[in-house]
């Protein structure tokens, strides 16, 4: 009985550590092909599919965190007579944590799974098998263009989002808690620094490297039939939410500690 | 010349090829046969160097392809083309785009010249002006026939066709039949089909082989492998005798 759970837990940690070695061949690999002549017109295409058609969900998520923030934290600060680093304890907040974390989350459920359902529907019907055969690798013309396009485009997304977030977060400020914006906006310029914005797109692009090289891996790895593109996906914005997470926690302790 | 020396492949515990010993001549047409799950496709990616046997040799030419890295075999396969079973078509992109793909990979040919050769290519299959038609626009057999462009528009060597007919009906396979044997003739390439169609495979073929539970257990010219007697080979002959 004990012998039989030891294997399962075992047989689980083999096969999860030999993933993640296969990632990280996947990763290296690609870091070598990307110093090979850039596909710039593929990369381009990639940053509009990937990154402009996000900007909506990333506004909405973002516009209606920065509201909820400054809704719970704008009357407790003004109760202890701190309504004057409202806006800086804000655009902090989104600036460092919420902005890349969220704009991470949603790019990996919208960008990552759109990646991952087009490079496995190409696996299942054998387009990834014709590109090896006309010598293209696979790694250079489709995971390169997406990683680099993640690279740019997350960050960008990620200031994007800051912006818009700070904006819910003035607009409940000045309209319902009685904050006047000289007094926010001066906050923001007391407190944040541009360390904050900076740290924000490091991040970011970390977790722009991550919902790439997941989404192909996932995307190449795919089991056979409809069912496996399924799979694929739901295991890609999984696996990215959940390293985003973690490597949100390590790169906060690298950069602001 | 494609040799295949003493290959065995595995898949897990699952031996899929059993010490396969084969040799293809130069302007060949070798049609390998077999029912489904016997292994045939198997035998044709360890050819085109998309899987690596568990233990034996692949020569093609020279190239001693199971022991090459990915990227050496990218080089030998610049000598390749391959129709695949269900097309493969690049669904994102025009089948004037598709046919060019290769050319616009591995050479420098303006664009022009590739648009020229695109046209010829189609032409050579049958599909005049079907440049900026999308792969969904297009029918099975059209689909096939864009495939076979594809291939033979970089001047393979080798062209390697996966279940040409499959799916397709007995007037459009009569089609691509007669296609593959005047591809065949026009480029003096070596030509490997992997089908089930024992019509086809008689129809087009030099050479027979068949792969029978993952053995190679007969390899003959088509009017020898019509007199086999081995009760396996024959029950594939029932079926058009």
């Amino acid at each position: 009985m004990l012998t039989k759970f030891f294997e399962i837990i075992g047989g689980f940690m083999i096969k999860r550590f030999e993933e993640f070695g296969t990632i990280i061949l996947l990763y290296v690999d690609t870091l070598k092909q990307s110093t090979h002549k850039p596909r710039i017109r593929h990369i381009i295409a990639q940053m509009s599919h990937l990154g402009v058609d996000s900007l909506t969900i990333v506004s909405l998520t973002l516009l209606f965190t920065g509201v909820v923030f400054t809704l719970q934290t704008a009357h407790e600060f003004i109760r202890f007579g701190a309504q004057s680093t409202v806006g800086g304890v804000i655009s902090i907040a989104i600036g460092r944590e919420l902005g890349p974390v969220l704009v991470g989350v949603v790019c990996a459920g919208r960008v990552g799974a759109a990646i991952t359902a087009e490079i496995s529907t190409m696996k299942v019907t054998e387009q990834i098998d014709a590109l090896k055969v006309m010598a293209v690798s696979p790694v250079n013309y489709l995971i390169v263009p997406r990683m680099i396009a993640c690279m740019i485009v997350v960050p960008i997304l990620t200031v994007f989002g800051d912006i818009i977030g700070v904006a819910g977060g003035w607009i409940v400020a000045t309209q319902y808690s009685g904050i006047s914006s000289y007094l926010f906006i001066n906050s923001i310029k007391m407190f944040a620094t541009i360390y904050d914005l900076t740290g924000g797109m490091i991040k970011a692009i970390f977790f722009g490297n991550v919902i790439a090289v997941l989404g192909c891996y996932y995307g190449l790895n795919c089991p056979d039939g409809a069912e496996g593109v399924g799979i694929a996906t739901t295991k890609t914005v999984v696996t990215s939410i959940i390293v985003i997470f973690i490597l949100n926690a390590l790169l906060t302790f690298i950069i602001y500690r | 010349m494609i040799r295949i020396v003493n290959v065995t492949k595995k898949f897990g515990q699952k031996v899929a090829l059993k010490n396969i010993n084969l040799e293809i001549a130069d302007g060949e047409t070798l049609a390998i046969i077999g029912g489904s799950g016997s292994g045939k496709s198997t035998l044709l990616r360890l050819m085109i160097g998309l899987i690596q046997p568990t233990s034996g040799e692949i020569w093609i030419g020279d190239d001693e392809i199971s022991r090459m890295s990915e990227k050496e075999i990218m080089r030998v396969r610049l000598r390749m083309g391959m129709v695949f079973q269900y097309s493969a078509l690049f669904d994102s992109m025009t089948v004037g785009d598709n046919v060019a793909f290769g050319l616009v990979e591995h050479t420098n040919f303006d664009k022009e010249k590739i648009q020229a050769i695109v046209k010829e290519k189609l032409h050579q299959v049958g599909l005049d002006g079907v440049e900026n038609r999308m792969p969904n626009e297009l029918s099975g057999g059209m689909k096939k026939r864009v495939s076979l462009a594809r291939a033979i528009a970089f001047g393979p060597e080798i062209i390697f066709y996966d279940e040409p007919s499959s799916g397709l009906d007995p007037i459009t396979t009569n089609r691509i039949d007669e296609l593959i044997i005047e591809t065949q003739r026009a480029l003096n390439v070596t030509s490997i089909v992997v089908t089930h169609d024992m019509v086809s495979a008689c129809r087009i073929a030099n050479r027979i082989a068949m792969v029978y539970n993952g053995e190679l257990i007969a390899v003959d010219t088509v009017e020898n492998f019509k007199k086999i007697q081995d009760q396996r080979v024959r029950e594939f002959f029932r079926i058009i005798d």
